[in-house]
């Protein structure tokens, strides 16, 4: 039996209320991302905040790049994020202050900095829009290949000097 | 009538960026400032599919820019946090405001 359309009694179509679930959760996540005191729990409502976005990409019709999201972002960077927390985070107690001095300003700038993105978004004419299409993974590997083959192998040597580097960065030194 | 709109993808990515820069200058905690740039790429990434899902012409090229930026992200990340954990290894405190080092 197919899905309908729209939501049964409420008349919602179900993608708008997708939307409206993974924005909210996903704007709900990044705001305890940079208040929660504990950063562990930053560190967690960074990853919610990660698989809701991945979420998002789906409905806009890039399921590749959502996947490499859930890869890339919760299956790597946040445990990265996560260990590191756990390597430097150990001895001392969860510092008293977790904002600088300077937050009330920054929360200032922010906010005028969200408003003059929204509407300058807004009040842009972007042209003629066309209805939201889906990227097939076919279509993307040919584009990636071709196109833009050049900036897909530079981005494999930055991967590997990155490697290398966090590896030096990272290791204990014996000279020291 | 329907709500998703390239207005409302692109207000969306704004607030999500206005919240990684508050994050950025504000919290004392390196890692946590690294979560913010995180944050912050995450923003611009939902920006460009935003583009690449509206603007007819863009959805290949969209997706292929966002994976380069999902991968380059990977890197900083490594490279950030390695970082992190050399200067705790010499400071003994992951607080940024307490690397005064070249102050003096």
């Amino acid at each position: 039996m197919p899905i309908p359309d729209t939501i049964p009694l409420l008349n919602i179509p179900w993608e708008d209320a997708l939307f409206v679930v993974l924005a909210t959760l996903m704007l709900v996540a990044a705001i305890l991302v940079v208040t929660l005191r504990d950063i562990i729990r930053c560190a967690l409502a960074l990853i919610a905040c990660f698989a809701a976005l991945a979420g998002l990409y789906v409905l806009l019709g890039a399921p590749l790049v959502a996947g490499a999201q859930v890869l890339v972002y919760i299956g790597a960077i946040a445990v990265l994020i996560l260990f590191a927390v756990m390597l430097t985070q150990a001895k001392a107690a969860p510092a008293r202050l977790v904002f600088q001095t300077q937050a009330i300003p920054a929360a200032i700038a922010a906010v005028v900095l969200a408003v003059l993105i929204g509407l300058a978004a807004v009040a842009t004419d972007w042209g003629e829009l066309g209805r939201r299409v889906a990227t097939g993974t076919d279509a993307l590997a040919a584009l990636l290949f071709s196109d833009y083959v050049l900036p897909f192998e530079i981005v494999s040597v930055l991967l590997l000097l990155a490697v290398i580097g966090g590896v030096y960065l990272a290791r204990r030194g014996d000279e020291r | 009538m329907t709500l998703q709109s390239l207005d409302a993808y692109l207000v969306l990515a704004g607030a999500l960026f206005a919240v990684g820069s508050f994050g950025f200058l504000a919290r004392r905690n390196a890692i946590s400032m690294l979560m913010s740039i995180e944050l912050m790429l995450n923003a611009v990434n939902l920006a460009i599919l935003a583009f690449g899902a509206f603007v007819p012409g863009l959805a290949g090229h969209a997706s292929a820019i966002a994976l380069f930026v999902i991968a380059v992200a990977a890197a900083e990340a490594t490279v950030g946090l390695g970082i992190v954990i050399a200067i705790y290894r010499n400071r003994r405190t992951p607080l940024v405001d307490e690397y005064d080092a070249m102050r003096e």
